[in-house]
C-alpha cells in the first residue's frame, strides 16, 4: 500500500481526533531505521565500486603490458628465424605462448571487473532512488503528523484564547474596511500636503510682490484721496 | 531554520520589509512549534507557520465546512482545483473540516523567500475569499 493510501485511509478512518497520531511513532522509527540501513548499504556499495574500479584499471594496464610484450617477442622470434636460429626462435615462441596464456587470464579478469563495475553502478543508482523515495515517504508521514499536531495547537489556542471565530466573509469585510480606512487617510494626507504646498507658494509670491496684494493702509488712503479730488 | 529564526527576522524587519507589510509573530505552544503571523491590517486572517525536517509550511485557514452553501459545494471544489495552478505559490488544502491555502518551502529557503511567501499567501487568501464568496453563506 502506498504511503498516500495509508494516510488517506487513516484520515478517512477518523484518526483525526486531536492528539491522535495519524501514523504511529513506532512505525515512523522503523521506517527511519530502514532508511539508515539502506544508506549504509549504499555507502558500502560505493566503497566496493571504488575497489573494483581500481582492480579494473590494474587489469587493463596489465592487458596492455602483455600485448606489448607479445608484440616485442614476436619481433624477436622473427629476427631469430631470419638469422636461421630455429632453436632460439622456438624458445621465444614458448615465451610468447606463456604470455598469451597470461593475457587470456587478464582479459577474462578485466571483462569480469568491467561487468562488476556496471552492475555496482546500476545497484547504486537503484539504491539511491530507493533511499530518495523512502525519504519522500517519510516526509509525507512526518508532515501529515506535524500538520495534525499544529492544527491541534492552533485549535487549542483559539479555544483557550477565547477569540471569536469570524466567518471568512466577516474577516474579509473587516480587512477591506481597514484597507479603505487606510486608503482614505492616505488620500486625506495627500490632499493636506497639496494644500499646504499651495499655501507656501502663495506666501512666496506675495513676498516677491507678485499676484494679489493685500490692501495696505497707504493704498486705502491714496484711494480715498483720489475719490475726494473727483 | 526554525520558527524562532523566522519570528526574529520578521519582527526585526519593521518598516524595512521588501513586501511592504508589517509582520507580527506569536509562537503557539503545542506538541510541535507553530508560529502565528499577522500582517498589519489583516489580523483576521493569520498565517500559521510550522517547520518540519525538510520543509517550511505556511497555512492560512479560509472557511469551515459549515460556511459553504451546500448546493454549491461540488462547484466550489471544482473551482478550487481549477484555480490551484494559476494561484501563485499557494495551493488549496483541507484540514479537518476547514479549507485552507498553504505554501510549502524547502528548509533551505532564505528568510527573504519566506517573507515573500507569506506576503503572497496573504494576498492569495484575501483574493480567494473575495472570489469564492458566492459559494459561502
Amino acid at each position: 500500500m502506498s504511503i498516500f493510501k495509508k494516510i488517506f485511509t487513516a484520515i478517512r478512518g477518523g484518526a483525526t481526533e486531536v492528539g491522535e497520531a495519524v501514523v504511529d511513532a513506532n512505525s515512523t522509527r522503523i521506517f527511519e531505521q530502514e532508511i539508515r540501513d539502506a544508506e549504509n548499504h549504499l555507502t558500502k556499495a560505493k566503497r566496493d565500486l571504488t575497489d573494483v574500479m581500481a582492480k579494473q584499471m590494474q587489469a587493463s594496464r596489465e592487458v596492455e603490458r602483455l600485448q606489448k610484450d607479445i608484440a616485442t617477442h614476436e619481433g624477436y622470434a622473427t629476427q631469430a628465424l631470419n638469422k636461421g636460429d630455429e632453436a632460439l626462435a622456438l624458445e621465444v615462441a614458448e615465451k610468447i605462448a606463456a604470455l598469451e596464456t597470461e593475457l587470456t587470464t587478464q582479459q577474462a579478469a578485466l571483462e569480469n571487473f568491467t561487468a562488476s563495475v556496471a552492475r555496482l553502478k546500476d545497484l547504486i543508482k537503484k539504491s539511491e532512488r530507493q533511499v530518495a523515495d523512502y525519504k519522500r515517504q517519510l516526509s509525507v508521514v512526518k508532515t501529515t503528523d506535524s500538520v495534525h499536531k499544529a492544527t491541534a495547537a492552533i485549535t487549542d489556542n483559539f479555544v483557550s484564547g477565547n477569540s471569536k471565530l469570524l466567518s471568512a466573509k466577516e474577516s474579509l469585510e473587516r480587512i477591506k474596511a481597514k484597507q479603505q480606512n487606510f486608503d482614505d487617510r492616505m488620500k486625506a494626507s495627500e490632499q493636506l500636503q497639496a494644500e499646504q504646498g499651495d499655501a507656501s507658494l502663495e506666501a512666496k509670491l506675495k513676498a516677491a510682490g507678485i499676484g494679489e496684494q493685500e490692501s495696505s493702509a497707504n493704498s486705502i488712503l491714496a484711494r480715498l484721496k483720489s475719490k475726494q479730488g473727483e | 531554520m526554525n520558527i524562532h529564526t523566522i519570528a526574529q527576522y520578521l519582527n526585526d524587519l519593521g518598516d524595512q520589509s521588501a513586501t511592504g507589510h508589517n509582520f507580527d509573530c506569536q509562537p503557539i505552544a503545542g506538541e510541535v512549534d507553530v508560529l502565528q503571523i499577522s500582517l498589519a491590517g489583516r489580523e483576521e486572517l493569520p498565517i500559521f507557520v510550522s517547520v518540519t525536517d525538510d520543509q517550511v509550511l505556511c497555512i492560512t485557514y479560509l472557511w469551515g465546512e459549515n460556511e459553504i452553501i451546500s448546493d454549491r459545494r461540488a462547484e466550489m471544489m471544482e473551482t478550487m482545483l481549477e484555480m490551484n495552478m494559476p494561484m501563485p505559490l499557494s495551493s488549496f488544502a483541507k484540514i479537518g473540516d476547514k479549507y485552507a491555502i498553504f505554501g510549502a518551502l524547502a528548509i533551505s529557503s532564505s528568510l527573504a523567500e519566506i517573507e515573500h511567501e507569506l506576503a503572497v499567501l496573504s494576498d492569495n487568501a484575501i483574493d480567494v475569499i473575495d472570489d469564492f464568496s458566492e459559494y459561502l453563506n
